[in-house]
């Protein structure tokens, strides 16, 4: 079983809607420790997802996630857009023309993805960032997609993986971003953007695995 | 919240029309995405400068578009930096073959989003360098933080690196010029009162009648410390000692002396301010060879002054009297 630009696209439009529902959590973990605009732009950014997908039809699982890319790129603003944006900008690189996305595929563009988000940001793990909730769902991932694994299956793993690993946030203090200059009072709060990565991988894998 | 503007939204845009409309023979604006280019661009086989960030600093980055300084300048929302399809549109218009110098002051938000531009743009196969200007003193360099931030240096830098490209640099060249004044420029400012920034109606800090804040950014950051207000010449001592200590400036460099308005503090305290750091650094045998004086890089209306100062050789302050035609900065 393997993904096309349908499943793609009905995966994109899932995380859509999760982020829309959590734009006020996600406001107030940035809140804590950044400058409170991490939920309203991440909202912003996948109702301008949904515009482009309602005028456009991209043919390939690569041109929905490109689409994604330069979307968000053009209207997240701030460090979430670059860094969310380069992440679906080299997903989609990877996969290129391919009409449908296996679970390694889906893995390879993951990985793909957190490289991208990692040579951007130069954050390292346990930095609390985004990357502390990427790390494992690659590595989840890779191993899922290893062991034979559905795309569903894979997905499903990546993102308990996330989960985990965004909840690990909570105790580290910040060395990247906006919330280092916090020190250590960054401890004891989740990072918005881990846990943005988490409800996004959760979304993808609730309609992966609905297919 | 008392400011010259219609609506909040519209500030940016309605700026950069009234600053279009003041200089026709010198700028081009272009609206959605925004950004402000040289009539002229793109000057072929000429290495483009392109820099922005967020708006608020006026006149950097846009009243620095013209001949010997920048091609090309792109404005984010206010204190907000501009999004990657911005800049890499600003990249194409003019560019003019012999690729594109991005400099960036070194805010998260803005070295990510210029970082993407520069990865677009070299898909489409433009040669794209990036400087990133670190030059504030009141941020101490460490590797638990975002580092250090990008301030008055990069007046100084845009000035520098655009007369090489005009003299016909190469992009290398402009690169390792631009690396060598962010090698050897240092900042530090102060502030007596607090920005408004216009979609937020409140001052950006509390400071109160007696108090300024010494190390502050060009957001109307914290900075090192809030202290009783003093005289003129114990303020300077406090900008200019740090400045000094931390590059080191040495008895017998040659430098610039850059002293800037953040928006609100009148020419008159300005120069004050310069003669009181003439005096000190000619006690400690540092030749100002060099002087900029007056608003540049500014925080809105906020009252305050920073220093900033460029240690020169000859190649260096031959760019710097190279001629200039700008809005803000014209010889």
């Amino acid at each position: 079983m393997s993904c096309t630009a349908r499943e793609v696209t009905a995966a994109v439009r899932r995380g859509a809607e999760v982020i829309s529902v959590h734009r006020d959590e996600l406001v107030e973990l940035d809140r804590a420790i950044g400058d409170g605009d991490h939920g309203e732009n991440m909202d912003r950014g996948f109702r301008a997802v949904l515009a482009q997908l309602e005028l456009a039809d991209p043919p390939t699982p690569g041109a929905v996630l490109k689409l994604v890319a330069t979307t968000l790129i053009s209207s997240v603003g701030g460090a979430s857009g670059p860094l969310f944006g380069t992440a679906f900008l080299r997903a989609a690189s990877t996969v290129g023309d391919a009409e449908s996305l296996d679970a390694t595929a889906i893995a390879a563009s993951l990985r793909a993805g957190v490289d991208g988000v990692v040579a951007r940001g130069k954050a390292e793990p346990e930095d609390k960032t985004m990357i502390d909730a990427l790390l494992p769902a690659v590595r989840a991932a890779e191993e899922s997609a290893g062991r034979g694994g559905e795309p569903g299956g894979t997905l499903a793993t990546a993102a308990e993986a996330a989960e985990v690993g965004a909840r690990s946030t909570v105790p580290l203090v910040a060395r990247k971003g906006r919330a280092s200059y916090l020190g250590d009072r960054s401890a004891g709060h989740l990072d918005p953007g881990a846990r943005s990565v988490a409800l996004l991988l959760a979304a993808f894998a609730d309609v992966e695995g609905a297919e | 919240m008392k400011k010259i503007i219609n609506a909040p939204a519209d500030v940016v845009t309605d700026a950069l029309r009234g600053m279009a409309a003041a200089h026709p023979d010198r700028l081009r604006i272009h609206l959605d995405p925004d950004f402000v280019v040289r009539t002229d661009a793109p000057v072929s086989d000429k290495v483009a400068v392109v820099s922005g960030g967020g708006s608020g600093h006026e006149p950097l980055h846009v009243g620095f578009v013209g001949s010997g300084m920048l091609d090309a300048a792109v404005p984010g929302a206010v204190f907000t930096s501009p999004t990657p399809d911005a800049v890499q549109a600003a990249i194409r218009e003019v560019d003019g073959g012999a690729g594109t110098l991005l400099v960036v002051k070194n805010y998260t938000g803005d070295v990510l989003n210029f970082e993407t531009a520069a990865e677009l743009a070299a898909g489409e196969g433009i040669g794209v360098r990036t400087v990133v200007v670190q030059d504030d003193v009141a941020v101490q360099d460490s590797t638990n933080t975002a580092g250090r931030r990008g301030v008055g240096g990069t007046v100084l830098l845009e000035k520098i690196v655009g007369a090489a490209a005009e003299r016909g640099h190469d992009l290398a060249s402009c690169h390792e010029i631009a690396e060598r004044v962010s090698a050897g420029v240092r900042s530090m400012g102060m502030a007596l009162t607090a920005p408004t920034v216009p979609h937020v109606g409140e001052p950006s800090f509390d400071l109160a009648d007696y108090e300024m804040e010494i190390g502050v950014g060009i957001h109307a950051e914290p900075g090192r410390e809030r202290v009783e207000l003093e005289s003129a010449d114990r303020i300077v001592q406090r900008l200019l000692e740090p400045i000094l200590a931390d590059l080191p400036f040495r008895e017998g460099d040659e430098v610039l002396l850059f002293t800037n308005s953040m928006g609100a503090t009148p020419p008159t305290e300005l120069y004050l301010a310069h003669g009181v750091a003439e005096r000190f650094l000619a006690e400690r045998g540092v030749r100002v060879t060099r002087r900029l004086v007056g608003p540049y890089i500014t925080s809105l209306e906020m009252q305050g002054m920073s220093f900033t100062l460029l240690k020169l050789d000859d190649e260096l302050r031959q760019l710097w009297d190279a001629p200039v035609s700008t809005p803000a900065l014209t010889w």
